[in-house]
């Protein structure tokens, strides 16, 4: 079986320090590393492919310093990487990124075999979206099962899979068709230690290196900023208050809760007020 | 297993290792270096004082793109007491040159670069992976190591240990002795983030020019050490060391002298404000001469402070890690074009070119001064400073007092603390270990 791991570097979100003077955040000598959320999902298919047999083709969008990821993730045991760089790329929001992996994806199951599964993370620990999976699910219209705890099956002959899924309330066992894109929840499984001989052919390996041509893009205006509807205002640090959580002594309910906390915090009722009314 | 075979593996990816890989991989060897940290550097400490010298000796144009953060252009030596310091400052424009001798580093930033250059010269690097073991064949010669990975076995014709100041690996194969306290220093370090122009307002510099504050005295409580403060680009590196034997000695900790070194007054003005991200302790070999081991015999070599190459008299580590580095990977190289194996016999090469180079003649030279501190630790770290400080403040204060008498009260205060044959004995024995 061949099964693709969609991961995406991300700064090591634990170093990021803020700058004291200007309060922006200093990306400079700050670590990248794998999103750990996306550790999950390789670990989950490097098992089902010793399992089933077959390959594990990781791909990731990014600069090309993204390479270091990519190399990591050799090192753990994938067969294959592919790096997906483009200047056009630049400024992606979740809707850009989602198209972009898409069409590399197609690519990857045209040239390296088809995918019946497709993993990501649950979700980036710099955007924080879970956009991105159901994303691709969705343009390539495969089943999705997100937030997947556990595989439980795998039926190749009958092209279905049997996954428990964590949800509000309780655990869903879920059967569906092959293909599948599956999001990963954390602590489901722990990423192995690649052998010598892994770690010796990620560090001398050839990475597949694609840009927006390669991977077959022709509609550029769906790239990078421009194929961004997601707009960010300001990024800031928010400032400590002084002030700490309580807890209300309320019984009945939301309404009251709401006019507790508009007592405490006039604005906010008022602002409230002006975003419903929509000016 | 790695099937192939290497003309090298470098065990470490610091200064030394990274010198050595490189100086092989550009003479055309294949080389494995096996690193353990998550990346190179995550593991290393120093201050850091880069001296140009031996890395230009190995990458002549290294500051077209090496992270460097700024050239020294000013050293303050402290003498120190608990509320006091005599300084020699020396400050030279001409240390502004197109090629500055000495600058600030940050090891993290260093070693990654460093270690880009030594993969682009063809070297692989695996990280995250640790030697636990030397492999030997039948008659006792090295071939090659195991390491924590599984199938972790790989073979080559020489291994070179650059792992540092422990020499795990070269104790447990019992090519050496365990480190003993007596001769390594612990030392702690902080990084404290300031902005840049305010480093500049306080220590009186301009563009990418740097101070460096090396002190000495009561601030490591009569222990054998010293502390240090280095201007980096946006951040100051404080810190302080002392001889593990002492410190088990007393009972003190080196977080106890580093909190009391930052807040001498003397240095609490210079880190006001500032933000401390980082805090770092290693180990220093200070043995000198004396304590270097075995360095080759059959199938390996020793380089940096797994072969105690450090020069504590002068503070120099990194220059004599890099060049012992970069000699072994010149003779390793210079033994493969003569079709030679690596035997010991073969190997002492390296040996005779090491005493050759300023590396053992400075260590031989400063071959009594480990043991002179050892002796002389409390009068050194402990009663000079005071009497120094206590000189200056009698000399310097007016008080109505004529000027012979306070020459003459300084004198006193010297021999009546310490008898003049003592104090005449440790000028002399200090004269004897510098020579
Ligand atoms: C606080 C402090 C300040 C210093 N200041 C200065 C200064 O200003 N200027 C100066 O020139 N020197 C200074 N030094 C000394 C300098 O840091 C060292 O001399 C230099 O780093 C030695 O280089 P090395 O390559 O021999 O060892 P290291 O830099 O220690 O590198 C050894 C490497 O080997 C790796 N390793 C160890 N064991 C294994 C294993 N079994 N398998 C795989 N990898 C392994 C380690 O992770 C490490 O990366 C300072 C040292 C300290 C502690």
């Amino acid at each position: 079986m061949h099964i693709a791991v969609c991961m995406k570097q991300v700064p090591d979100s634990a170093q990021i320090r803020v700058h004291p003077v200007t309060n922006t955040i200093m990306r400079q000598g700050v670590p990248t590393i794998i999103n750990p959320y996306d550790l999950f999902a390789l670990e989950e298919a490097l098992r089902l492919r010793d399992k089933f047999g077959g390959e594990v083709t990781v791909l990731t969008m990014g600069p090309p310093m993204a390479e270091d990821s990519l190399r990591k993730a050799l090192t753990f045991g994938a067969d294959r990487a592919v790096l997906l760089t483009d200047r056009f790329f630049a400024g992606s929001d979740t809707l850009a990124t989602s198209f972009a992996l898409s069409a590399a994806l197609e690519k990857i199951a045209a040239e390296f075999g088809e995918t019946p599964i497709v993993f990501t993370g649950k979700q980036t620990i710099d955007g924080d979206t879970a956009q991105v999976g159901p994303g691709i699910a969705k343009r390539l219209g495969l089943n999705q099962l997100t937030y997947v705890s556990r595989i439980a099956e795998v039926d190749q002959a009958g092209q279905t899979i049997t996954v428990e899924r964590r949800a509000e309330g309780g655990v869903q066992l879920l059967q569906t068709r092959l293909p599948v894109l599956i999001t990963m929840l954390e602590g489901t499984n722990e990423i192995r230690r690649g052998s010598l001989a892994d770690a010796y052919r990620a560090a001398s390996a050839k990475l597949v290196s694609w840009n927006a041509a390669d991977a077959g893009i022709v509609d550029l205006a769906k790239c990078g900023l421009r194929g961004s509807p997601t707009i960010v205002k300001k990024v800031f640090a928010p400032q400590a208050r002084a002030e700490a959580a309580r807890m209300l002594a309320v019984e009945d309910g939301a309404e009251a809760v709401m006019t507790e906390i508009f007592v405490r915090q006039p604005a906010l009722e008022a602002e409230l007020m002006r975003f419903a009314s929509g000016q | 297993m790695i099937e192939e075979k290497f003309d090298a593996i470098v065990v470490g990816a610091g200064a030394s290792g990274n010198a050595c890989a490189y100086t092989m991989a550009k003479l055309g060897l294949k080389v494995l270096q096996l690193e353990r940290g998550e990346y190179p550097g995550s593991k290393n400490v120093q201050g850091a004082i880069l001296y140009a010298d031996a890395l230009e000796k190995i990458i002549p144009d290294f500051r077209d793109d090496a992270p460097l953060e700024r050239h020294i252009v000013e050293q303050r030596q402290w003498t120190m007491t608990d509320s006091a310091h005599v300084g020699m400052h020396f400050r030279s424009e001409e240390f502004n040159e197109d090629r500055p001798n000495r600058y600030t580093i940050v090891r993290a930033q260093f070693d990654k670069w460093f270690s880009r250059k030594v993969r682009e010269a063809g070297v692989t690097l695996l990280c995250e992976t640790t030697v636990t073991e030397l492999l030997r064949n039948n008659s006792g010669a090295v071939i090659g190591v195991r390491t924590d990975r599984a199938d972790g076995v790989a073979f080559a014709n020489i291994v070179v240990l650059a792992e540092g100041v422990n020499g795990l690996v070269g104790q447990r194969a019992g090519l050496r002795d365990v480190v003993t306290p007596e001769s390594v220093a612990l030392a702690v370090k902080e990084m404290h983030f300031l902005p840049r122009e305010v480093i500049e307002e306080r220590f009186n510099l301009k563009g990418n020019e740097g101070v460096v504050i090396e002190a000495m005295g009561t601030i490591t409580k009569g222990m054998t050490g010293t502390a240090f403060l280095y201007t980096n680009a946006e951040s100051i590196s404080v810190g302080i060391g002392c001889l593990v034997s002492d410190f088990q000695g007393t009972g003190q900790t080196p977080y106890g002298l580093l909190e009391a070194f930052k807040n001498h007054p003397s240095i609490k003005s210079l880190l006001a404000g500032s933000e401390c991200k980082e805090y770092a302790a290693h180990l220093i070999p200070e043995g000198g001469y004396k304590a270097i081991p075995q360095l080759y015999g059959d199938g390996w070599l020793v380089v940096g402070d797994a072969g105690q190459f450090v020069n504590a008299v002068h503070r120099e580590g990194s220059n004599l890690a890099m060049t012992t580095g970069r000699i072994a990977g010149e003779t390793i190289a210079w033994l493969k074009v003569r079709r030679d194996a690596a035997t010991a016999a073969n190997l002492s090469e390296y040996q005779r070119r090491l005493d050759a180079s300023f590396v053992m003649k400075d260590l031989k030279k400063y071959k009594n001064i480990p043991d002179f501190l050892h002796k002389s630790g409390a009068h050194l770290f402990g009663l000079y400073p005071r009497l120094i400080a206590q000189a200056a403040q009698t000399w310097f204060r007016v008080d109505g007092k004529d000027k012979r008498a306070k020459e003459s009260e300084i004198i006193k205060s010297f021999t009546r603390s310490r008898s003049l044959s003592g104090l005449l004995g440790d000028a002399f024995k200090l004269a004897r270990a510098w020579r």
